[in-house]
């Protein structure tokens, strides 16, 4: 029980955390990194509610526990993917950053 | 709540058909997964139509509760109005795409099958697939888990031709699109922690209005506006819808920020008391505005015939989000006039970006560029297609008749019926800016093309299309003009399950 409070509010640094990474951060890599470490404060707080609502009846809430699994499964999905499409993009054209002031023009293709 | 009602079945068979049809076009390869998806979009479109007769008939939403567990355990799928308007949109977008796509993305007899036209039609039947779940689902996680898919389908197929320049707009959407779901996620954690379910029937009347509720309505607001693409949060959406292949564009602008649309009205009408929605629908109103005039005057300036399209869907994105006060504000006739209105809106500008996206790319791929300022001869390369752009530009102005002018004459109306005649300026205020994006195009189009001083072999000639893809740029623009010529009451469907609405 006295748990929760600590395991909430490391959550909550974790999902501040992460969204500094996201924001801030100019390397794709660090900000997949800061996603990651986003969706563990979102996850760390669905075991904070589990935990709760067991308390009222005694053993935890299994239904937060199940969306967790299905969240690591989905961020797991979105992190492979953003890796793979961030390597590609290093790999054609040498950038490792999405910003808009390098590279080439975004959009409008000259040849279809 | 019943959790399951007769023609249940239905929608379960319109999610399983494309997972099942993706799973073996992924094994068979190929030349099958083109005739699979075909076979399976076509009737995808016609169970679209069952399941849009029986709600109608019904009169009150069709619900299935998958295995048999009832919520709050178990997971509902429901299709309501929306869902029965919004899904027949989208299968017949995607009919239409895959119709187009038969020529870009076919294998042709004696070459050896290669990896992008089978990877186009295995994502194109997860993008259907996904969306089906977006529009059904009824618990508020299993919509996130049906927004992921959405977002992983539809990246894969806008960087399916793999140019240096998509991958950084891309990345940039697919980072968004993260971003825009963690923060739904949170929502919707502080939503379980606070109520014990995520089932949207079940959460609706018992939601209160204090802060954590009102935190998690804000985060999956936020999380939703930044998959939507509303202003402030659009810069990502014109880069990477326009530098998609025509037919990914088509999807991606015409339905996959549907998809977060239609989530929005069930945060916002379904599980939100009316109290404390009706006090932040403003604030969503007033980005859908400034969306709107910040979208069209960007668009008119674009040098770039795709980037102007992209621009063009920031701007009609806003028109969605005027419904919000308006349906909640007035009294039940002009709510539901509004309601109607925005569901209006997002059908009929989902049949007309994809035609016009559609449109764009057969024009850039005749002309060889997509240069606004030399689009002289287009009118002459593939006259159907700038026609469908013509008649697709008229819907989103909202000239009558068309679905387009009748989506925003019920918000004008409803915005005036309830005194709040600041949008009705805004609505026509965008509808003049969209004439003049549109009038742009059209009139380089119908221009001669420019005469060159090089030898006539030298001179790149437009080539002419070919003409099944025009008619499918073409029959889209038609279906979002013809939506304008039903008759108001023929869409009773759309109201179908709105809280609020007279049983």
């Amino acid at each position: 029980m006295s748990g929760a409070p600590i395991f909430g509010l490391t959550g909550a640094a974790l999902v501040g955390l992460g969204l500094f990474g996201l924001l801030v951060q100019a390397a794709v890599l660090r900000k997949i990194l800061a996603f990651n470490l986003l969706g563990a404060g979102v996850f760390l707080l669905f075991g904070v509610v589990a935990q709760r609502g067991g308390t009222a009846g005694g053993g935890a809430d299994a239904v937060p526990q199940a969306m967790v699994i299905t969240g690591l499964v989905v961020a797991f999905a979105a992190t492979a993917l953003a890796v793979v499409v961030a390597l590609r993009m290093h790999q054609i054209t040498g950038a490792a950053t999405i910003s808009e002031s390098d590279g080439a023009e975004p959009g409008g293709s000259d040849a279809a | 709540m019943s959790p399951a009602t007769p023609g249940g079945s239905l929608l379960v068979l319109a999610l399983i058909l494309p997972v099942a049809a993706m799973l073996v076009a992924f094994v068979l390869g190929g030349r099958a997964a083109e005739r699979l998806a075909l076979a399976a979009l076509g009737l995808g479109a016609l169970l679209a139509m069952l399941v849009a007769a029986a709600v109608y008939r019904a009169g009150a939403p069709l619900a299935y509760a998958v295995g048999g567990w009832a919520p709050p355990l178990g997971l509902a799928l429901r299709a309501d109005g929306v869902t029965a308007a919004m899904l027949l949109t989208a299968a017949l977008v995607l009919l239409a795409v895959a119709l187009f796509g038969r020529t870009g993305h076919a294998t042709p007899p004696g070459l050896a099958e290669a990896r992008a036209p089978f990877a186009f039609w295995c994502f194109l039947l997860a993008l259907s697939a996904a969306l089906a779940a977006a529009f059904l689902g009824g618990d508020l996680f299993n919509l996130f888990v049906a927004l992921e898919m959405l977002t992983f389908a539809a990246l894969a197929l806008a960087c399916l031709e793999g140019k240096p320049s998509q991958f950084r707009s891309e990345l940039r959407y697919l980072l968004f699109a993260l971003i825009g779901s963690v923060l739904y996620l949170l929502g919707t954690v502080l939503l379980y922690g606070g109520y014990g379910t995520l089932d949207i029937a079940l959460l609706a009347g018992r939601a209160r209005a204090d802060a954590p509720t009102l935190l998690a309505a804000a985060l999956m607001t936020a999380g939703l506006a930044a998959k939507m693409a509303l202003f402030p949060l659009h810069l990502w959406l014109p880069p990477a819808h326009a530098g998609a292949p025509p037919a990914a564009s088509a999807v991606l602008s015409g339905l996959v920020v549907k998809a977060s649309f239609v989530l929005l009205l069930r945060l916002w009408f379904w599980v939100m008391p009316p109290l404390a929605a009706a006090a932040a629908a403003p604030l969503l109103a007033a980005l859908g505005a400034a969306a709107i005039l910040a979208g069209s005057l960007v668009a008119l300036r674009q040098a770039r015939l795709k980037l102007l399209v992209a621009y063009s869907t920031v701007a009609q994105i806003g028109y969605l989000f005027l419904m919000f006060p308006l349906a909640l504000a007035g009294d039940a006739e002009v709510a539901a006039r509004a309601w109607l209105g925005g569901i209006l809106q997002a059908s009929s500008h989902a049949f007309a970006k994809a035609a016009m996206f559609l449109a764009a790319g057969l024009i850039a791929g005749a002309l060889g560029h997509d240069r606004i300022a030399a689009l002289g001869g287009a009118g002459r390369a593939v006259p159907v297609c700038v026609v469908a752009f013509g008649l697709a530009g008229l819907s989103l102005m909202g000239i009558p008749p068309s679905g387009g002018f009748t989506a925003k004459w019920l918000l004008l109306t409803s915005a005036v019926a309830t005194g709040q005649w600041w949008w009705a300026l805004v609505i026509v205020g965008g509808g003049v800016l969209t004439g003049g994006y549109v009038y742009r195009v059209l009139a380089g189009s119908l221009t001669a093309p420019p005469v060159t001083d090089a030898p006539i072999g030298d001179a790149p000639l437009p080539a002419a299309a070919s003409r099944g893809p025009q008619l499918v740029a073409l029959a889209l623009a038609l279906v979002s003009v013809g939506l304008g010529l039903l008759p108001l009451a023929s869409f009773g469907l759309v109201q179908v399950g709105r809280l609020g609405a007279a049983p």
